[in-house]
């Protein structure tokens, strides 16, 4: 199984085949069935140092990378940074070789402008896993999307999941439209034209402008935040007239498919996305994603880690 | 009296529409003669194999002089020209301060003479420290030495000031240089707004944002009688809304730069920081539209746009890096890779873009072989191939997309009025 692993970074679900998104599925599985029967703390990581490096302010995403990297046994080190201003100053690229040089293994790095992970490859020995870039991608967050789903549903194939809401600047919606479609899934994205980015289409993907439409056909429906920070002027008339449009709400739900999963990365507008009852209805996941998050993350670390070391033991 | 013959290339003048093996005299600076016989000179250059060409003229180059010095300087760039074959420059005036009064139009030209290398036209500001504002000192920047105007990457948004600029420089019988660019589109755009944009979680720059501009600097173009030159133009509507107004009789001119032709926005997925320019490269359809207007001759000219960045300018976050390529030393080879051996153009149809047709558009007599005017040449082998490298570059930027790539053909030797000023070993 592990022999289909061998990326000592995880940037993004687009580079990652269907195998090796399963791979890690499989493995955090295993983690969360351990941590089941009362193996929740391993010691796979001892002696590796994790180092979260948060560009980008970020509550949930660095505790569930923290504990993942904790329960396998590593050291940890967080180091939070204000992102980069036009100053003369420290470069990204410098900081993190500065950490680096403190003895780190692998870097968690977050950052609010797309590509960042991907380009501290090239300066860095460490492994990196992308925490979130700018509007690019999430890998762990898709991860975690498609482990909750496969978990709930058995599969992921054949399944139609609408991902609604603000596309054009969720690297959510990026990493859940690659990660789904390797796995066989149709996906709807569903939002305000303003809200869906240039020639989606060519990902494979439908596009839907009325939540309403498509609400008997889904099987997952996946409420992306609305992004208020990323906005610059008016890409919809009012937060009422969003959540008139597309906000879920328990008529909604009724409507939709009797097992309709919804699912959301948070953290959730309430009465925005969706309204209280459906968050916390019989319907929603989404405190199962942030558990599983936890798992995924560990599968991620302890994967990258093996081929930090077959790395490092190969010529 | 200095004599030199340049003995055996092949001399293309695309001017007076000449490509032939011939012998260049150059006497007292001066081209005397291009001949088949054999008159005896002081000097003697072998150019067999050679193209011996009017000297390159680039209509948009960044100095960086005065207050940018980490980036390049006069000397630097002026050198940087010469190892590109160009003999004639003109200077952006994007330089803190700006050029936008006579005596920094002055300065320009003084720095130029005092490092020696190529000559430079300085361009002046269009509006008061680029603020789009109020005009600058157009009729005394003119007097100062400026051969144009413009407000480099910061396109103009009033429409009445682009047509008082329009009319008072038309005036002055000087162009507006303009990129042209609606702010409010591509506020915050980092690439070409596509598949390729979304895909890279990249904010796009649409292909219309130029291309409103275009219409509207056409349009004004009209209405005032003034010369518009459409800098770095980039899309298949710029190119179509450019051959129409030139049907009828508009003063409309463009240039294209040798990036936006090699490459593509797919070429972004790397996030490589020396990809980010303006306009944005853009995708195929694009820059199929540009080839053929080099072909038909819907486009002008090809101007290198240098802009050098300081390494630590361009390793930063992509949105945090400035836009621009340093390519005055690779200009040249790229199109004529792209270009000649990609079977589009042949030699003297892409050194016309190059040479007489940039000066054309700035007003200047320079880009000819014409007898008696300045020996201003470039001696190309069209045969060599050669791997960029950086750390080779006279340039202080470093910021090119094409470090490591392959180029045909190359700058052997320069020349600025019979003065051999830049020499390959």
């Amino acid at each position: 199984m592990k022999s289909t692993w061998s990326r000592r970074h995880v940037l993004g679900l687009e580079d990652l085949s269907a195998a090796e998104i399963t791979t890690i599925l499989d493995e955090a599985a295993r983690f969360k069935e351990m941590a089941r029967h009362g193996e929740a703390r391993h010691s796979l990581l001892k002696g590796v140092t994790i180092c979260n490096l948060f560009f980008e302010p970020s509550t949930r995403t660095k505790t569930s990378f923290n504990l993942a990297a904790r329960r396998l046994g590593a050291d940890t080190v967080d180091f939070t940074a204000a992102a980069s201003s036009l100053s003369k100053g420290e470069t990204f690229i410098d900081t993190a070789r500065n950490i680096e040089a403190m003895g780190v293994d692998h870097m968690v790095v977050r950052h609010s402008t797309s590509g960042t992970p991907f380009l501290l490859t090239k300066h860095l020995g460490t492994g990196v896993v992308n925490a979130g870039d700018g509007t690019h991608e999430h890998p762990t967050q898709g991860l975690l999307d498609l482990f909750t789903i496969r978990e709930q549903r058995g599969r992921i194939e054949g399944l139609t999941v609408a991902l609604v809401g603000d596309i054009l600047h969720s690297r959510v919606a990026r990493s859940n439209i690659w990660g789904l479609k390797k796995l066989g899934a149709k996906v709807i994205v569903c939002g305000p034209a303003t809200l869906i980015p240039a020639e989606i289409r060519k990902l494979g993907v439908e596009v839907s402008y009325r939540l309403d439409e498509i609400l008997e056909q889904t099987d997952v429906i996946n409420l992306l935040r609305i992004q208020f920070e990323r906005q610059r002027g008016a890409f919809f008339p009012s937060i009422y007239e969003y959540a008139q449009f597309y906000g879920m709400t328990s008529e909604r739900i009724a409507r939709a498919k009797s097992d309709v999963l919804i699912l959301a990365p948070g953290p959730i507008n309430r009465g925005v996305e969706l309204t209280p009852d459906v968050a916390d209805g019989p319907h929603s996941v989404i405190l199962d994603q942030v558990t599983n998050g936890l798992f995924v993350r560990m599968a991620t670390l302890y994967l990258m880690q093996l081929a930090r070391e077959q790395a490092l033991t190969s010529p | 009296m200095a004599t030199m013959l340049i003995q055996g290339g092949r001399v293309i003048d695309p001017a007076n529409q000449l490509d032939q093996l011939l012998n260049l005299v150059i006497e007292n600076g001066a081209i005397a003669e291009i001949t088949t016989g054999n008159p005896r000179t002081d000097e003697v250059i072998m150019a067999q194999g050679m193209i011996v060409s009017p000297g390159l003229v680039d209509l948009h180059v960044a100095l960086r002089d005065p207050g940018g010095e980490e980036d390049e300087g006069t000397a630097s760039g002026t050198k940087a020209a010469l190892a590109g074959g160009f003999t004639t420059i003109a200077a952006l005036p994007d330089t803190n301060p700006v050029v936008d009064n006579r005596a920094s139009a002055e300065f320009v030209i003084l720095q130029a003479e005092r490092a020696g290398y190529c000559r430079v036209v300085p361009l002046g500001a269009i509006t008061r420290n680029h603020q789009g504002e109020e005009l600058a000192d157009l009729g005394q920047l003119a007097a100062g030495g400026a051969g144009g105007f413009t407000d480099a990457n910061r396109a103009v948004q009033s429409a009445e000031i682009m047509r008082r600029a329009l009319e008072y420089a038309r005036m002055l019988n000087r162009p507006i240089f303009a990129v042209p660019q609606d702010a409010t589109l591509s506020a915050g755009g980092l690439m070409h707004e596509g598949y390729f944009s979304t895909v890279l979680g990249l904010r796009g720059i649409p292909a219309a944002a130029e291309e409103i501009m275009v219409g509207r600097d056409i349009a004004l173009a009209e209405l005032t009688g003034g010369h518009v030159h459409l800098m770095n133009i980039s899309t298949r509507n710029s190119v179509e809304e450019l051959k129409r107004a030139k049907g009828m009789g508009i003063r409309v001119t463009a240039d294209v730069t040798p990036h936006h032709l090699a490459m593509t926005d797919a070429s972004l997925v790397n996030y490589d920081t020396n990809l980010k320019v303006l306009p944005p490269l853009r995708s195929q359809e694009h820059v199929d539209a540009l080839m053929e207007g080099l072909r038909d001759g819907t486009i002008d000219s090809i101007s290198s746009d240098h802009r050098p960045f300081a390494s630590e300018k361009k390793s930063r976050e992509f949105d945090q890096v400035p836009f621009g390529v340093s390519s005055i030393e690779t200009a040249l080879a790229v199109v004529a890779t792209v270009l000649v051996d990609g079977g589009l153009l042949d030699w003297p149809d892409l050194l016309r873009l190059l040479t007489v047709n940039p000066a054309k558009i700035l007003g200047i007599d320079a880009g000819t072989l014409d007898i008696g005017r300045p020996a201003d040449l470039a001696l190309i082998d069209p045969a060599a191939h050669w791997i960029v490298d950086t750390r080779q570059f006279y340039s202080r930027g470093h910021n090119t997309p094409f470090q490591g790539k392959t180029l045909r053909s190359r700058v052997m030797m320069t020349i600025v009025g019979g003065e051999v000023r830049f020499s390959r070993q």
